[in-house]
């Protein structure tokens, strides 16, 4: 079997340097997509409101790519069933749309680790933009208008704010003393 | 990108049969939610669950506001306090006419052998944030089913009818704007007595008064109350002012804008108004008791 394609295609970008991390805990896990969730229910004034990137998305996107099959498919779906009840959408919308968030990400984790930084938030600004449609989609077959092109700031954003995402849960995973300290 | 692991480790369902599952899952949720209004209660469950959590998240705008009102200068509030007092004279002047017309109004109507008004009650709410959905025009208000407020009841503030509650949950309820897409609210014309149907716009925060005819009596400025006849909104609270009336002999009906009088988008304390439930039944008996807004189409 050839694996040509798992290789980045242009040599723009070198894969980040692999870190000795330990070992990651279930409840670390649930922590990160709790506190994700309660800084999604963060009440802004509205026009921010409107731009908030869906952390939740990315928190799932992170853990999927770096640590697979520690993050299943059930917890990804209960959790976007609790985006729907409150933001008060479709209930469902937010749901499918991280479903499909998932398969992307698990298709994509070997491809995506083998990219830069910089390569990496094309690739996560890509699926977030195609869960974005798969929302947009299902409430215009519900017959919603379409909310403006502001609708697709929130992946634009979270895009950009993946480096940061991938330092900070990265911290408590670092290990405590030095490795070279003798 | 065909992805197929050893078969000697057994690793569960394949990658597509999950996203499958669950698409299938989301789907029909979706339809139920859409469609049936089927998952009222699992939408409850759910909404308890994450009842802390949104407060911890409407929290810090709570704090930051309450901070903001113990900053204020005090000739601000003098100034504030000296407006309240000049508005209360003027108000309990009003109130005071007010209450010798209603005695002389239920004399008259009791002369005319008409029924009388029901007084109707009220519950004071805040507004604890706007909703992130950007497809439709919603608040969420601090009470709920345990204070007793119901699904369906209107929602004013200070100048006007803001909206209508449309789902209860144990704690909160979602409000419904007047300019949301799918919001409808009788009305009636104060200069002329027209009756009509406001529509909310969805995008611009704008109101449309809809299947009025080309000739019908409204102008620029004229100010829309609710008429009453749904039973849902009182009447004669003030909706929204004519702000534009665009009349082509090609249409059937006219194009007329309105601006929503109350503060839609900006009110913070609002009064949850129970609705009438002693309407007289309808003449036809098969006919549903009451009409309800919200179902009203294009």
């Amino acid at each position: 079997m050839s694996f040509n394609w798992l290789r980045p295609p242009l040599s723009g970008g070198r894969a980040p340097p692999q870190e000795i991390l330990r070992p990651v805990k279930a409840r670390y896990i649930a922590l990160t997509l709790l506190s994700a969730l309660v800084l999604n229910l963060f009440a802004l004034p509205d026009l921010l409101n409107q731009i908030k990137p869906d952390l939740i998305a990315l928190t799932l996107i992170y853990w999927v790519v770096y640590h697979p099959r520690r993050v299943g498919f059930l917890p990804a779906w209960f959790l976007g069933l609790t985006m729907d009840v409150a933001d008060g959408s479709l209930f469902g919308q937010h749901a499918l749309a991280y479903a499909v968030l998932m398969y992307l990400a698990i298709l994509l984790h070997r491809r995506i680790l083998m990219f830069g930084m910089r390569q990496q938030i094309v690739h996560v600004a890509a699926i977030l933009l195609l869960s974005q449609f798969i929302m947009l989609g299902v409430r215009m077959l519900s017959g919603a208008d379409f909310p403006g092109p502001l609708f697709f700031i929130p992946s634009f954003l979270g895009a950009a704010l993946w480096p940061l995402l991938f330092n900070v849960i990265r911290i408590p995973l670092r290990p405590r003393t030095d490795p070279d300290a003798v | 990108m065909e992805y197929s692991p050893p078969p000697f480790f057994k690793r569960g369902p394949s990658l597509l049969t999950r996203f499958t599952f669950f698409s299938i899952l989301s789907a029909c949720l979706l339809v139920s939610d859409a469609r049936l209004n089927y998952l009222m209660l699992f939408r409850q469950g759910i909404a308890t669950v994450v009842y802390p959590m949104q407060r911890l998240g409407s929290m810090p705008g709570e704090l930051s506001r309450r901070v903001g009102e113990f900053f204020v200068t005090q000739s601000r509030l003098q100034r504030e306090n000296d407006q309240l007092r000049h508005q209360e004279l003027r108000n309990s002047a009003s109130l005071q006419v007010l209450k010798s017309l209603e005695s002389e109004n239920r004399h008259l109507r009791e002369l005319l052998a008409m029924r009388e008004r029901i007084a109707r009650d009220f519950i004071p709410a805040e507004v604890l944030y706007g909703h992130r959905d950007p497809f439709t025009r919603r608040v969420v208000v601090d009470r709920g089913i345990q204070h007793g407020v119901r699904a369906g009841w209107a929602v004013v503030d200070e100048n006007g009818v803001v909206g209508q509650v449309t789902r209860v949950f144990p704690w909160l309820s979602e409000v419904t704007l007047i300019t949301d897409k799918e919001q409808a609210v009788p009305i009636q014309a104060v200069r002329s007595g027209l009756r009509g149907v406001t529509f909310g716009i969805g995008y611009d925060g704008t109101l449309e008064l809809r299947f009025m005819p080309v000739n019908a009596d409204i102008q620029n400025g004229d100010l829309l109350v609710t008429s009453g006849i749904d039973g849902t909104y009182p009447a004669g609270l003030p909706v929204a002012v004519v702000s534009n009336v665009e009349r082509n002999a090609a249409y059937a009906f006219a194009r007329i804008t309105c601006t929503p009088a109350a503060g839609v988008n900006s009110a913070t304390q609002v009064l949850v108004v129970a609705a009438n439930e002693k309407l007289p039944e309808n003449p036809a008996t098969e006919a549903p008791a009451a009409p309800k807004p919200r179902k009203a189409r294009r």
